[in-house]
């Protein structure tokens, strides 16, 4: 069998930054020997430049902070309901199966198609965006939940019951602590959800933010700007992911790691 | 008036299923136990044993039949007993601290409280330093002692210790078997123990039960006269000879009878 040879981690990401560079000097010779027509890709130094200028205007933060607020109250409203209501479908088995071909028809549902509905609903403004995200997030939720509820050890259940617990003291101690990992995985999965929510509902009507400056700049041929948009987006997006990923960390650890007095 | 024992089981039945496919799980079981004795319970499986057991803790309803304790009837009236099971069931994300008080916390009892009823029998058992350690991160000797201690602490008059130490090698067996004693003469406990070892039945107990199957119902019932604690030698006395002789035929005779039958 082949030996692994231990991997250099400071290797890995030398290669890894390396690509980045690498990638972003192709991009910027190529457009500016014409191999790239600069009309439809632009350069990195044309996006930095024009980043630069909305940055100093004001207007990329207002639409930064306009998308991240409504991805985030999104998926934390969503997030929050959605598992209260799996942990909660422990308490009553019936319920539980009256509403799981519910959960999984309204998971298969593509949202999305909801938006120009709910834009209608709720208008143009903030709160379409975060209803958009919050159905984008709330039923993943609620599954991730309920998988949790359900891989409970009705052995551990036994033990409590034979304690004298009561069912709200079984359901703190030892429902909510079981279906915690699969409630934390989820989060991974929904505050990508949550910010596609949240930019396709500024796509269909909205005055402000990244998604709606996207669509803003590609209808008036300003390339540099749609790739401004789309960059920013994308860093917003894994600024979000690592902090739900450092949220997981911390809740994990909470979870596996408490200290007896 | 007849004289009123501590334990008193009284023409159990209980039958799983209905029509061909029923099972007597357990037929006209009657027995009793004064307090601060050791009762042994012993048979094949498959012959009600845990069924009998569930009845007790209240954790299952008999067809026929009634368990009570000190007068009081336990059935269906689960927290009324310390249950403990072959399997140690921790709480795998609490220490061994949270688990060992978890019977009280359960109670109202506040944590730091709990710990310090608690810390006298994981002296005795041997946790004192492990309590700040995860179920994980136990062997599976120390996992059982803590179980134990768990079992202790629910404060009950009476234990019921269902093959508590099955799955244990040889020499941790040995040395549990030596803390249990100890335990139980010093603190008076009243102990229902189930096992399918005989020479375990022999060192620990007061008296023993034997139990046919196919339907449970008891078949032997034999009250040992040495001294406790039993070091491993007292298994070579006469009478303890004799005894598992007898258990040792009743039980074959009954395996026989289950296969031909």
């Amino acid at each position: 069998m082949r030996q692994d040879k231990p991997i250099s981690r400071l290797r890995i990401n030398l290669w890894r930054w390396g690509l980045l560079a690498a990638l972003l000097l192709f991009w910027e010779l190529g457009s500016r020997t014409g191999l790239i027509d600069d009309f439809f890709f632009s350069s990195p130094s044309q996006i930095w430049q024009t980043a630069v200028t909305k940055w100093q205007s004001g207007q990329l933060w207002r639409d930064i902070s306009y998308t991240a607020a409504s991805t985030l109250l999104g998926f934390v409203l969503g997030t929050v309901t959605g598992s209260v209501l799996g942990l909660l479908f422990w308490f009553s088995r019936r319920v539980a199966l009256v509403a799981e071909p519910w959960m999984i028809v309204m998971n298969a549902l593509p949202k999305l198609a909801l938006a120009p509905v709910l834009v209608i609903w709720f208008g143009i403004g903030f709160s379409s965006k975060v209803v958009l995200a919050f159905l984008m997030t709330v039923i993943v939720a609620a599954m991730s939940a309920y998988s949790g509820v359900q891989s409970v050890d009705p052995a551990l259940e036994t033990l409590l019951i034979s304690l004298g617990a009561k069912r709200r003291q079984i359901f703190t101690r030892l429902v909510v602590p079981t279906a915690l990992p699969s409630v934390i995985t989820g989060l991974r999965v929904n505050i990508a959800l949550a910010m596609a929510g949240s930019i396709v509902g500024e796509f269909i009507a909205s005055d402000r933010g990244l998604g709606r400056m996207i669509v803003y700049a590609g209808t008036t041929f300003d390339l540099k700007l749609v790739w401004v948009g789309v960059v920013v987006l994308s860093i917003v997006s894994v600024l979000m992911y690592a902090g739900v990923v450092a949220l997981e960390k911390l809740l994990l650890l909470r979870w596996t790691a408490r200290k007896a007095n | 008036m007849p004289e009123q024992h501590y334990l008193e089981v009284s023409g159990l039945s209980k039958q799983f299923g209905t029509g061909d496919g029923a099972v007597t799980a357990i037929r006209d079981v009657s027995f009793h136990l004064d307090e601060g004795r050791f009762l042994s319970v012993i048979g094949p499986s498959g012959c009600g044993k845990s069924t009998l057991f569930n009845i007790i803790a209240g954790l299952m309803s008999p067809d026929a039949g009634d368990v009570t304790l000190m007068g009081e009837s336990l059935l269906m009236k689960p927290g009324r007993t310390g249950y403990m099971l072959q399997k140690d069931l921790l709480l795998p994300w609490r220490t061994v601290a949270d688990n060992i008080t978890l019977p009280q916390t359960l109670q109202g009892v506040c944590r730091k409280k709990a710990l310090q009823n608690a810390l006298p029998d994981a002296r005795a058992c041997g946790l004192e330093a492990l309590l700040h350690r995860r179920p994980d991160e136990l062997s599976g000797g120390q996992r059982q002692r803590a179980a134990l201690v768990r079992t202790l602490q629910s404060g009950k008059p009476l234990l019921l210790l269902d093959e508590p130490f099955g799955a244990l090698d040889a020499i941790t067996r040995l040395s549990l078997h030596q803390l249990l004693t100890g335990l139980c003469l010093r603190k008076g406990l009243t102990v229902l123990f189930v096992t399918h070892d005989v020479d375990e039945a022999l060192l620990l107990s007061d008296e023993v039960l034997v139990m046919g199957c196919q339907p449970g119902r008891i078949i032997g019932h034999y009250t040992l006269t040495q001294a406790k604690p039993r070091a491993i030698t007292a298994l070579a006395h006469p009478e303890m000879m004799q005894i598992k002789a007898d258990i040792m035929v009743l039980l074959e005779q009954e395996v026989k009878t289950d296969a031909a039958g």
